[in-house]
């Protein structure tokens, strides 16, 4: 018999991943108000990887590293995040439904994000710091509002989770109507979700976030696999549930928090990918992580490229576009569930 | 399981004799609001010898889970020694103990779907670094498990496909992949029709034999456990009523204390006994723990399997 996962199955399925994102990014970046051939885009890219930038015209360098690869990479970090968090709660949750957005785990960044941006609006990091402990707050809650006679309750927790979607959208748009006259972005920004705001923070510290806290839960994967299968069963295979469950927390809540922030609730992107992962490849979550990282950013990417050329010049939500996608996928999932 | 084997090895330096032992183990469960514990358990005093197939005896909620856990590490005594050839067992690290004591807990549901081969290769964790990968060594080791019980040809199967039979075969498979010196199994004949039951015991009885291995079951069905364990411990409210052979602990008076029920024990063909409760509706069965009546000639029984 072979082993079910080998380095060199995940290293492969990333590979064929990574190059289906780069192919996306390329369309992407080909789509807009000003053309540009795919083979400048292949050119510029090399030469800018290259650092010849001199070699390029000047339009096609601000269209692509000025305009459109800033947002693309954004729309990558915010994908990877979002796909992230979403199977390390579906993990910790024992829950294929559990997503940041429908457990209102995003409302609950959003409202942290903003509430930062009421008391001091140039924390710089400081948003980053509020919305991650929005969704570490209402994680807590909507597990602990989840619970029946001690027990983690499928139905109960997914009521809890839209039940605190709800109300922490309320208070944002409370908050939102209330100090219209404040800096604090749109109404839409925070409840649909929305790449077209360069973020306050540096793309590169925003990558160095999203590579720490990725490497830190994909550490965890072989003791998830097991989780996944019962907590008591891990814990007799030697596993620390309590250490590991807390790390996933944390990190799964600073991916939240940080795709939140920068991009607002977009949402099922976290429920989508990692279900879509797993249909592909399986629920191994040495390959299921990476994989759903990929392909969230694949479905951003694309979900954006989408949502600013359908009806152009006119921009829809990204989350708008997430959600026509994500929605009938959940109710599927839903149904199939409780047949 | 021998009462005796406290005395054996209650020195620290004396030989490790028994596989497992526990020493004047108690525990308890203590409420919230209050410190009264609201069930304990002991002193429990029990040994069992390598290659020996041993059975918790009780009605539900008599602690034999909890027993089971605390011979298991899982659960830590509140006062007494549990000792896994001599070694304590709350003092190994949670690897190693995994290494050398296997738990199968009662039925749990799985969050995703996953072939067995996938699950029976989790067996392999305690022996692997942190981000690892399975060797030929795991995949040869869980193979073996999986031919150890009789289900190689379910290994490309889906879990949730599975019977209750074969899953529970799938999940001894896991546990045996964990090469435990000492296997542990909470009800593990629950839900699982007569011939599987069978099947199943006969099954634990072989690989306590084959290998060496130890094997403690939780169970509450007494002719299955009379008629494939070596030895038996009986627990009622926390209390150990009687341990040793099936032959030296199924009396009468005993069973009807452990189960509050009209009991009877016949013997079998092969010379085992066989326990037989009283097909008699108006057997009043609230007034029989405690006080022992006289015998019941003449009265109809129902085996009890």
């Amino acid at each position: 018999m072979q082993p079910p996962m080998t380095l060199r199955r995940v290293l492969g399925v990333c590979g064929i991943l990574a190059a289906v994102l780069l192919a996306v990014v390329v369309i992407s970046l080909r789509l807009g108000a000003y053309p540009i051939s795919v083979q400048n885009i292949v050119l510029t890219l090399t030469r800018g990887a290259f650092g010849q930038r001199a070699q390029v015209p000047s339009d096609d360098w601000l269209v692509i590293f000025g305009l459109r690869m800033p947002r693309i990479a954004l729309g990558i970090a915010v994908g990877a995040s979002l796909s992230v968090a979403g199977a390390s709660f579906q993990a910790l949750l024992r829950n294929p439904l559990a997503d940041p957005y429908v457990l209102g785990i995003s409302s609950g960044a959003a409202l942290g994000a903003i509430l930062s941006l009421v008391v001091s609006p140039h924390a710089g990091v400081g948003m980053q710091v509020a919305a991650f402990a929005g969704a570490g707050l209402t994680t807590l809650a909507v597990y602990f509002l989840g619970r029946r006679g001690g027990q983690l309750d499928s139905a109960t927790l997914l009521l809890a989770g839209i039940v605190a979607a709800s109300f922490l959208s309320a208070i944002i748009m409370f908050l939102m109507t209330t100090l219209g006259g404040r800096d604090l972005r749109g109404m839409a920004f925070w409840l649909m979700g929305d790449l077209s705001t360069t973020p306050a923070i540096p793309l590169g510290a925003l990558f160095l976030i999203l590579g720490v806290t990725l490497g830190t839960i994909y550490a965890t994967a072989p003791d998830l696999n097991l989780i996944v299968t019962g907590e008591e069963e891990a814990r007799h295979l030697g596993v620390n549930v309590s250490r590991i469950k807390l790390v996933v927390y944390v990190g799964a809540s600073v991916l939240t928090g940080l795709a939140v922030s920068v991009s607002g609730s977009i949402g099922y992107v976290g429920l989508l990918v990692p279900h879509v992962m797993r249909m592909l490849f399986g629920s191994d979550y040495r390959l299921l992580i990476p994989a759903a990282a990929i392909g969230g950013a694949i479905a951003i990417v694309v979900a954006d490229t989408l949502a600013r050329t359908v009806i152009a010049p006119t921009e829809l939500p990204v989350g708008a576009m997430t959600a026509l996608a994500g929605a009938p996928v959940f109710i599927y999932l839903l149904r199939r569930r409780s047949s | 399981m021998d009462r005796e084997s406290s005395t054996a090895t209650s020195s620290k330096e004396a030989a490790p004799h028994w596989r497992i032992e526990a020493e004047q183990v108690t525990f308890a469960y203590l409420t919230r609001e209050s410190k009264t514990p609201k069930f304990s358990l002991g002193p429990m005093t029990l040994a069992a010898r390598a290659g020996q197939f041993a059975a918790l005896l009780g009605a539900n909620g008599s602690g034999k889970s909890t027993a089971l856990r605390l011979l298991s590490g899982s659960l830590k005594p509140l006062a007494g020694h549990v000792r896994l050839e001599g070694v304590e067992v709350s003092e190994l690290l949670v690897r190693e103990r995994a290494q050398r004591i296997a738990l199968v807990g009662q039925e749990s549901t799985l969050a995703f779907p996953m072939l067995v081969w996938e699950y029976v290769l989790q067996g392999r964790y305690p022996y692997n670094r942190r981000m690892h990968f399975e060797s030929s060594e795991d995949c040869s080791c869980a193979s073996r498990a999986l031919e150890d019980v009789g289900a190689s040809h379910l290994s490309s199967r889906w879990i949730s496909e599975l019977s209750g039979g074969e899953k529970q075969r799938v999940v001894l498979a896991r546990a045996l992949a964990q090469q435990p010196a000492l296997l542990l199994l909470d009800e593990p004949t629950q839900h699982l029709d007569i011939s599987a039951r069978v099947e199943l015991m006969r099954t634990l009885w072989k690989l306590s034999r084959s290998s060496n291995r130890t094997v403690i079951i939780v169970t509450h069905e007494l002719n299955l456990a009379a008629g494939f364990c070596d030895q038996v411990a009986l627990l009622h409210h926390g209390k150990f009523l009687g341990s040793g052979t099936p032959r030296e602990v199924y009396r009468r008076e005993i069973l009807e204390e452990a189960f509050e029920a009209p009991l009877e024990v016949q013997c079998g063909a092969d010379g085992m006994p066989r326990v037989v409760i009283h097909n008699r509706p108006d057997v009043d069965i609230a007034g029989i723990a405690g006080s022992q009546t006289s015998a019941r000639s003449g009265e109809e029984f129902l085996t009890v399997i």
